[in-house]
């Protein structure tokens, strides 16, 4: 008699264990009905859809304000919110200021796209020299020979380029100058990398909203969105010859194709200007992220409790939107690291029970 | 030769009205060009929707627009006409003077400036985003507007009033209220409407004190939605629906503004014609 | 009168209110902007170069966009603002005047980013080509003298005209309402005809109108960001011309104050927030005295 109990109990806990890491969702305790979240704008599509998908399903409201990346950071700095989105990962002198420590959970994958405004619309290819050489004002025609030799086939015009850009910070303008950074020699030692740069030449506007507006209403226009302000708008946009010199379109298997490298612990990485030979070179992570230790303020376990699960379900359950909206999904790499980072959340030193 | 003058003149002036309107009727055009296709029933009842799926609205923003304008009028209304009494009656003195240099310069200050001084003040210390802090945020921007215009209006009322009152033996609180304030109400009324249309459009002061909220909300000291941070939010998005859902916003912000105003003068009328039996 | 004494001192007392809070918000400022003032110094407002990465800032291309597209705009706004207060007021009647005024009132509730929509949809374009035939005709005049993208100072400049327009006419058209009519029953005695009663008579009374009216109005074209910064072109460099793309002290701490996160580029946003502050007051400081001067001018007279 003993005998079963004993081995009846140690089967219910077992499965119970089981059931447990299975859906990451901690039994017991509930968990807070509300989480305020800002950063990038980059996924403000996607995270529109989760969020909305998941207060359908848990009922929990996860309110989502698409302020910017850099913003996201100050304002989780500042504690004045629960999570942070961004596309650049924080620099070192951020997590100084932020004084605990700070995980970054990526998301998705997406791409920094070159769209422009030119009759016809043609599919041109480009590449990191002409690149940087347009947005550091050296190539200044259409009909530029290095734009000719890599468009044989395209009739481009004898027009002056304008050149758009980003007015406000950006991690849309991050990923591109990186990008740009690590493919050009030219670039890296005039502008650098950064979420903002010292624009020599051209138009600002604000937001990917506010470039692809401009971009519509400037002819011979020239610009870098993210590849969902594009498609929307029916904007044409190039193929950018990658590191092992193929010249790729920016799609999602091409963005996935991207992040098919090594991956470290604190997934912290960047994949511009990738080795992959299909790989999109200028593909992004974005990431959420949020305080490891979450007792602080006045907060309590319930809301830690919030955070892990909207995470934990953003990078399993979540990732079957992506595709939907045209980000990529996660590498499995990438979900079994941020699966860890995850479960390295903790209240008070505690994991969570 | 004078009567040419006048003549030019007046055509001058209606041509100086043309030219005024001219940008409204083309905006009030566009808007509702781009924004009355949107204007159904889901747009009152439902609260935003994720991009691509239909029957999203704007419940939430319309009643965080209400909330945060009243209690933002609750506060600054009094306030504002207190300020603009004082500048009225001490017009002459020195402290009056530097009263007034500061209402005008608080009129300058870019909005984004106060939202940026409230989040510092009041959201970073609450640590939280609130529907009272944007209220506050509007606050600052219509007190310094509503005093002076209040003030420019009460230097109107005509001194011989005044004088006839006070030769009666009436106080000054007294003759402020009965006869000043009744001869200027015409122009008070329509400078308080004024400014509250004026922060109903804001939306830079309210990025980073109510934030915006995709969910209903009446809390006072949680993140709220208002018309004008929707109508960012969805002007900015990529997706053609919701950028029309915005122009759709605009639509219904101004017609909020304009039942604002008309109510206001058909009351005025009301009891002007009340008090004149 | 008790009464008198009470009253008097809660106006007092909310008039230092609103004098404290603004000195207040200056030291917040001050305070805020101390690390940037401490690296540059008063000279921040003749630099030229704003570049955050290299973390080197200054003032002087956005102190310019802001003071030519206020300044501008308000130049602009006084005749037709004036004019149409008195068309309004003077020259049509009950019913049809409310309506139109009504509607001008409109203008100051619509959301600065419909404003900046609009403008960059339908403004943009019609200015593109105005500044394109400019450019091929008038390209001699150093004013004329950019390559015409449409957005720019100019763009800027008519967007903030648009916007500024309704506060300058409902101050205004309060005060020309209050107008005692036996001023002007007066001046029609003595022969003068309605143009004369108004330009000599009518005018002269509102003057301090007028000003508060305009003041009302430089306090939004100093201090508009939303429309502004989607029509200005946002280059952070000097303009050369009134067809370039630049960028006002506004327009540059929205885009960059939230994303900033080195002390010193957020400590030299506020440093711009200051010079703003600084300059909107010594401008309303010189329009109080020239009222002043004006009207001891009258008074002489």
């Amino acid at each position: 008699m003993k005998k079963n109990l004993l081995v009846s109990t140690g089967i219910l806990l077992l499965s119970s264990m089981i059931m447990v890491s299975c859906t990451g969702k901690k039994p017991g305790i509930s968990e807070a009905k509300e989480l305020n979240g800002a950063g990038a704008t980059f996924p403000k599509v996607l995270y529109e859809k989760y969020f909305d998908q998941y207060y359908q399903q848990k009922q929990v409201q996860v309110n989502y304000q698409a302020v910017g990346s850099g913003a996201g950071i100050n304002t989780l700095i500042e504690k004045t919110i629960d999570f942070g989105a961004t596309d650049a990962p924080m620099k070192a002198d951020e997590e100084e200021k932020a004084g605990s420590s700070v995980i970054h959970i990526p998301t998705s994958l997406g791409a920094v796209v070159l769209t422009y405004n030119l009759d016809g619309n043609p599919k041109l290819k480009l590449n990191a020299t002409v690149i940087s050489g347009i947005f550091l004002g050296t190539i200044t025609k259409w009909n530029d020979p290095l734009l000719q030799q890599l468009n044989p086939e395209v009739n481009l015009p004898s027009a002056d380029i304008a050149v758009i850009h980003r007015s406000d910070g950006s991690g849309t303008t991050y990923t591109f100058t990186e990008y740009l950074t690590k493919a050009d020699p030219n670039w890296k030692k005039a502008l650098g990398t950064g979420k903002t740069v010292n624009w020599p030449v051209g138009l600002g506007g604000k937001g990917n909203d506010g470039v692809a507006g401009l971009l519509m209403q400037t002819p011979y226009s020239i610009g870098y969105v993210e590849l969902i302000y594009a498609t929307q708008n029916n904007l044409p946009y190039a193929l950018v010859q990658n590191k092992t010199g193929h010249f790729v379109e920016p799609t999602m298997e091409s963005v996935s194709k991207a992040a098919d490298t090594t991956l470290p612990d604190d997934l912290k990485v960047s994949i511009t200007d990738t080795n992959a030979a299909e790989g999109y070179p200028i593909s992004t992570f974005t990431w959420i992220i949020l305080y490891r230790e979450q007792r602080y303020n006045n907060r309590d376990i319930a809301k830690a409790k919030a955070a892990y699960n909207l995470l934990w379900w953003m990078i399993h359950e979540g990732q079957e939107i992506n595709e939907t909206l045209q980000f990529g999904r996660l590498p499995d790499l990438a979900v079994q690291k941020a699966e860890r980072l995850i479960q390295q959340i903790t209240f008070d030193g505690k994991a969570l029970p | 030769m004078r009567k040419l003058k006048n003549l030019i003149m007046t055509g001058l002036l209606a041509l100086a009205t043309l030219i005024c309107l001219l940008p409204l009727l083309l905006l009030l055009y566009y808007v509702i060009k781009m924004g009355i296709s949107s204007i159904n029933l889901d747009f009152f009842l439902n609260n935003p929707k994720p991009m691509g799926e239909a029957g999203g609205g704007m419940l939430n923003s319309i009643i965080g627009t209400i909330i945060v304008l009243a209690m933002a009028s609750l506060i600054g209304i009094p306030i504002g006409l207190v300020t603009g009494i004082y500048l009225a009656e001490n017009k002459g003195t020195k402290l009056a003077e530097w009263v007034r240099l500061a209402t005008e310069v608080l009129v300058g200050i870019p909005s984004i400036v106060i939202g940026i001084l409230v989040y510092g003040w009041l959201v970073k210390s609450m640590k939280t985003f609130s529907a009272f802090s944007g209220s506050i945020a509007l606050t600052i921007i219509m007190i310094p507007i509503l005093a002076r215009s209040t003030e420019e209006v009460l230097l109107m009322v005509p001194h011989t009033l005044k004088e006839a009152a006070y030769a009666l033996g009436a106080s000054r609180w007294k003759t402020q209220w009965m006869i000043v304030m009744k001869t200027a109400m015409g122009g008070i009324v329509s400078a308080i409407l004024s400014s509250i249309g004026r922060i109903a459009g804001e939306t830079a002061p309210l990025l980073f004190t109510a934030f915006g909220n995709q969910f209903f909300s009446t809390k006072l000291f949680r993140p709220i939605s208002t018309l004008p941070i929707q109508i960012f939010t969805y002007a900015r998005s990529p997706n053609i629906v919701q950028n029309r859902m915005a122009w759709a916003g605009s639509l219904l912000l101004v017609g909020m503004v304009l039942v604002l105003n008309m109510s206001a003068k058909w009351i005025g009328y009301v009891v002007l014609k009340r008090r004149n039996k | 009168m008790k009464s008198d004494k009470l009253f008097k001192i809660v106006l007092l007392l909310f008039g230092v209110l609103i004098l404290a809070f603004s000195v207040g918000i200056f030291l917040q400022l001050f305070s805020g902007a101390w690390k940037s003032i401490q690296q540059n110094g008063i000279l921040f407002l003749i630099k030229q170069v704003w570049d955050p990465n290299q973390e080197i800032y200054g003032a002087l291309p956005f102190l310019v966009g802001t003071l030519v597209t206020a300044l501008l705009s308000v130049i602009f706004s006084l005749p037709l603002s004036i004019g149409s207060s008195l068309f309004l007021n003077e020259y049509i009647k009950g019913g049809w005047s409310v309506i139109i005024s009504s509607m001008i009132d409109l203008l100051a509730s619509i959301p600065s980013v419909v404003y900046g929509l609009w403008g960059l949809f339908v403004l943009v374009p019609y200015i593109r080509i105005v500044e394109n035939w400019l450019f091929q005709n008038a390209r001699l005049i150093p004013l004329f003298n950019s390559e015409p993208y449409g957005v720019g100072i100019l763009s800027a400049t008519v967007i903030l005209l648009i916007m500024i327009l309704p506060y300058s006419i409902s101050v205004i058209k309060e005060v020309l309402k209050m107008v005692p009519n036996d001023i002007k029953e007066a001046g029609y005695a003595l022969g003068a005809n309605k143009w004369e009663v108004l330009q000599k008579i009518v005018l002269p009374y509102i003057k301090s109108g007028i000003f508060a009216g305009v003041g009302l109005s430089l306090g939004r074209a100093l201090g508009e960001t939303m429309a502004v910064t989607m029509v200005i072109g946002n280059r952070n460099a000097l303009p050369a011309s009134l067809f370039d793309p630049a960028n006002t002290l506004a327009s540059v701490i929205a885009n960059e104050f939230y994303e900033a996160s080195s002390t010193l580029h957020v400590s030299s946003l506020i440093y711009l927030a200051l010079v703003l502050f600084v300059f909107s007051f010594l401008i309303n400081f010189m329009m109080r005295l020239i009222l002043k001067r004006i009207n001891a001018g009258m008074i002489r007279k």
